[in-house]
Parts: C-alpha cells; structure tokens; sequence
C-alpha cells in the first residue's frame, strides 16, 4: 500500500512535469499546426539557465525561476520569428524538418558552449519531507504538483476569459477569418509560443531538481514524452495534455515500481499505441465536424 | 468610398483577376455576380489583404490599402463576410461576437453595437451561450454577419450570404441586409444569386472569368436579356 502510494505520488510529480512540458507542444500544434520538435531542447535551454543562475550568480532558485522563464521566452519567440513564420504558408513537412533542424542546432550550440559533460544541478530544498504514516512525501513533490496544477488553473483562465486567450482560439480555428477581425496572427503566435515556452521553463527547472543532471541532450527525452502525453490526450486540446501528462507520469512511475524501471518507457509507448488505436485522435479528441 | 483600379491578382500561372476596376460610394448596395470561378471571393479577398495583386490599386476612404495589413483593415472600417460563414465553431455565439469587436475598447459602444445585432438577429440571443459549430447553416450566416457589424464598420463586404439557404432563409437575410445599409452602412454584395442580389442593389458589376463584362443600374441589368439569360436562367 505505502508503495502503491508512494509510486502514485511520484507519478503525479513527473507527470505534472511531463504536463507542463506537453501543453507548449498542444498550443503551438492547435495554432500553428507544427509539432515544435525544438520544444524539448527549450527545457534544456531553460535548466543551463536556471544552473547558471545559481550556481554562476549565486542567486536564489525563485530568481533562476523567473530568469528560465525570461530566457526560454526569448528563445521561444526567436526560434517562431526567425525559423517558422517564414514557412508558414509552405508545406507542413517543410516547417517540421525546421524543427528537427533548429532542435539539433540549440544541442550543438550547448555542446560547444557547455561541453557535453554532465553538470550536477544543486540541491535547493533541505525542507523535511512531510511524513503520513510510512509514507514520506518530499517538499518538491509537494511543490511540483501544487505548481503545476496552479499554472494550469491559470492557463484555463487566460485561454478561455481573456481577450488574448480568445484571440488564440479564434486564430487556431481559423487564421483567415481572425485577419478580418482585426487579430494580428503573428502577435498571437509569438504570445502562444512565450507561454508555451514560460511553462517549459517552469517544467525544466521543476525537472532538474527531480533529476539533478544538466547536459546538452537533456530535453529530447522529457521532450519526447510530453510530445507523447500531448498526442494521447489530444495534441490542440489543453486539459488533454494535462490528463496525457499525468497518465504518462503514473503509468511510468507504477512500472517503474512493480514491474522494472527498464520496462518503464516500453509500457508508456504501449499506452500510447492501444490509445491511438482506439482513439485516434487522442483521449479527448474529437472527430472535426464541420459544417458547411 | 472603395475604388479598385486595374486589379490583376495571381494563384501561381493562373490569372485570376484581369485588370477589374470597380467603385463603391457611400451608402450604396453595389453587387458583384457572377458564376462559379469567376473571381468573385478572389476580388474580395484581395481587398482584406488576404491576397496580393500583382498590379492595380485599391483605395478606401481615399487611402491607398496597397501597405495596410490585413489585420488592420477593420479599424479602416472595412469589414468582410468571407464565403462559408467561417464562425470560429469551437467557440460560443457570443465570443464570436467578441471578436468582431476585437478591434474596439469602448466597452458602452460595443454593448449598444451587440444591441443592435440582437434586434437584426433575435435568434442570436437566444443562443448566445451555443458553440456556433453547433448552429444551423442560417443561424451562422447570421452570425459571420452579426460579427461583421461589431466592428461598426464604414463598408460590409459579404461573400454570397444566400450559399445553401433556403429561400425564406435567403429572403430574411436579404431584408436584413438592406436594413443594415439603410442604417448608414454601405454594402459590396457578392452573389452568384443575380436575381435576389440585383432587386435591393443599386449598382451592379457583372464578373466573367477575372473580367468585367458589364456594369450598370441593378434595375437595367435585371432586365438586361444577357443578363436574364446567362444569370437569371430565363
Ligand atoms: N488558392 C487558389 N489557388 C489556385 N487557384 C485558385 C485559388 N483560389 C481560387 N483559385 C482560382 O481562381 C479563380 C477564381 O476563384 P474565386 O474563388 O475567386 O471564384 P468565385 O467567383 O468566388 O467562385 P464561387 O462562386 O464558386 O465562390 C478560379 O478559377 C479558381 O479556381
Ligand atoms: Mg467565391
């Protein structure tokens, strides 16, 4: 029980990772239609920045916070500005072999910059674990979670009340039709790619503290896993890569527990295969009716 | 109020728009027709900036819109309904309706423009909470229009509002429309339903093929044997 517990609570702390990570992946695809393989190297971008912060600076893990936010944000918007928005109107495929390419870059660039050399990332909490019984829960699950839940109340919010939440919407249904409201779709664009790339950040430095190494090729595997948590709830839908997040987290971290850790990953893309073939537009994807 | 000059537009090799002139002026109904493929949507689209031509100019309000982004036509007071209504159908009557007004910040004005589309369109209230993904092909045309006129604009251009309506439908619209120009707006009517778009327009440009192949008084052009022949199936 105090295992099944415990599996289930760590679950929820990488998956509530894997969630943040996925719901960049999900609001670039729904406006853009691009999956944004450069998404997983922003989490890398973000934990050298975090790590530099605090280890280079010296400054409090709530500052390295704000500074991988302000950082990946740049970066976010760079990338759409300066590799993407010039292929808009081209073929999809050529937009996504950008992405591979510009996703590839931002590693080798770190490689040359940091050396592919992991790098230690420093213990930020010495809160006592909070302890239920036999069950101990650290702080930062606690905080993972807690935050991470946050952030998606708050990104419901803006999504579905806020005149830009609403000018996102309208541009990911219909980039014409918003031109003849007077919505900008570039400015729209770059603002889903500073949240997108905002969350990621939160999720990168949350993730290093989980996982305390810090390297170049670092993102491509949350990347791919939260890229996978988007599709199996939905890739465009918002609470689908919520929910994709955190049944990839469970299901991972329950194998992981009772099964063999090696296995984990293998369990995950079954999860995976059986949904898509059920449902192959993801848990909450809907078949796109349309009328004409 | 709109003046289009020598309009050449482009998909690719294929010309779309040869050398089209035409002009609406101020409180006018003016009708664009003509058949399938003939470069109507094409004509307005390159008016809203969606598409660029090759040569030719457009002004509005006697303002070259050759660097105008699309985005800002609206606040030029230029709006357009484009072809198949377009309504954003993940999102509800009213936000539609938020969007047209996207543009504006006077909030005491948007709810008396919201008023006035209630009254144009009552049916639009009684559904205001409803994904208009969800809404009949009328109720969405009265919605793409709705939307239109939260912009408050100067000029309504609508892309063949009678598509796939039934003709009590189409009637209602077609009054609406003529209400809507009689309250101040001036319309460019895109139709291929020459009959219904001919009986409230004033003016009337007939489109073949990218070309202008007349242009005339509605009222002669309606009784025009070319015309009734080529158009009106009599
Ligand atoms: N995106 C496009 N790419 C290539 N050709 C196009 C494109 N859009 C339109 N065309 C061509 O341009 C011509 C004019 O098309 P347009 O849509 O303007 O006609 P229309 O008068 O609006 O027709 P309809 O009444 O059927 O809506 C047609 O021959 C069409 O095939
Ligand atoms: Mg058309």
């Amino acid at each position: 029980m105090t295992l099944l517990l415990n599996q289930l609570i760590n679950g929820l702390q990488i998956g509530s990772i894997y969630a943040l990570i996925a719901l960049g992946y999900t609001m670039v695809y729904g406006i853009v239609k691009l999956i944004n393989f450069a998404h997983g190297d922003i989490i890398m971008v973000g934990a050298y920045t975090a790590l530099l912060v605090m280890t280079g600076l010296g400054l409090p893990f709530y500052v390295a916070i704000v500074l991988a936010m302000a950082v990946c944000i740049v970066f976010g918007v760079l990338i759409e500005r300066v590799a993407y928005r010039p292929l808009r109107s081209s073929p999809r495929i050529s937009s996504l072999i950008t992405a591979i390419g510009v996703s590839y870059l931002l590693q080798n660039v770190a490689q040359l910059i940091f050396t592919p050399t992991p790098r230690p990332f420093p213990a930020v909490f010495s809160v006592k674990p909070l302890v239920i019984g036999e069950l101990s829960i650290s702080f930062i699950t606690i905080l993972t979670i807690a935050v991470s839940v946050a952030l998606m109340i708050l990104l419901q919010f803006v999504v579905r009340r806020t005149k830009v939440g609403k000018a996102m919407r309208a541009v990911s249904e219909d980039m014409g039709a918003s031109q003849l409201m007077g919505i900008s779709v570039d400015k729209t664009v770059s603002v889903t790619f500073a949240i997108g790339c905002a969350l990621a950040a939160i999720g990168a430095v949350l993730y290093c503290v989980a996982y305390p190494r810090v390297q170049p090729t670092m993102g491509s595997l949350p990347g791919l896993k939260a890229f996978i948590a988007a599709v199996l709830g939905g890739i465009g839908i918002l609470p689908g890569a919520m929910l994709g997040g955190f049944i990839m987290g469970i299901a991972e971290s329950l194998t992981k527990g009772y099964i063999s850790s090696q296995l984990a990953d293998a369990v995950v893309y079954g999860i995976l295969i059986v949904v898509l073939i059920f449902k192959p537009a993801g848990m909450l994807g809907k078949k796109t009716r349309e009328k004409v | 109020m709109l003046k289009v000059e020598n309009l050449n537009v482009y998909y690719g090799a294929i010309h779309a728009l040869h050398d089209i002139s035409f002009h609406v002026d101020e409180g006018e109904i003016v009708t664009l027709i003509g058949a399938n493929g003939a470069g109507k949507t094409t004509t307005l689209h390159t008016i809203s900036g969606l598409i660029r031509q090759k040569s030719g100019f457009i002004s509005f309000m006697n303002k070259d819109l050759g660097s105008v982004k699309p985005h800002k036509l609206i606040e030029q007071g230029l709006a357009q309904v484009p072809e198949g209504r377009r309504v954003f159908a993940g999102m509800s009557v009213m936000e539609n309706l938020e969007m047209g007004a996207y543009t504006r910040s006077n909030k005491a004005e948007i709810k008396k423009d919201l008023e006035k589309v209630f009254e144009h369109f009552p049916r639009l209230r009684e559904r205001i909470k409803q994904p208009a993904g969800t809404l009949s092909g009328g109720e969405q045309q009265m919605l793409a229009m709705g939307r239109a006129l939260m912009s408050k604009p100067k000029l309504l251009m609508l892309d063949e509002p009678s598509m796939g309506l039934s003709p009590i439908l189409v009637n209602e619209i077609f009054t609406i429309i003529k209400e809507v120009n009689k309250t101040g707006t001036t319309i460019l009517l895109v139709e291929q339903n020459a009959n219904m778009a001919l009986s409230i327009a004033n003016r009337a440009y007939v489109l073949e093929t990218g070309k202008v192949v007349m242009e005339g008084n509605a009222k002669d052009l309606l009784s025009n044997d070319d015309v009734r022949k080529a158009y009106l199936g009599s």
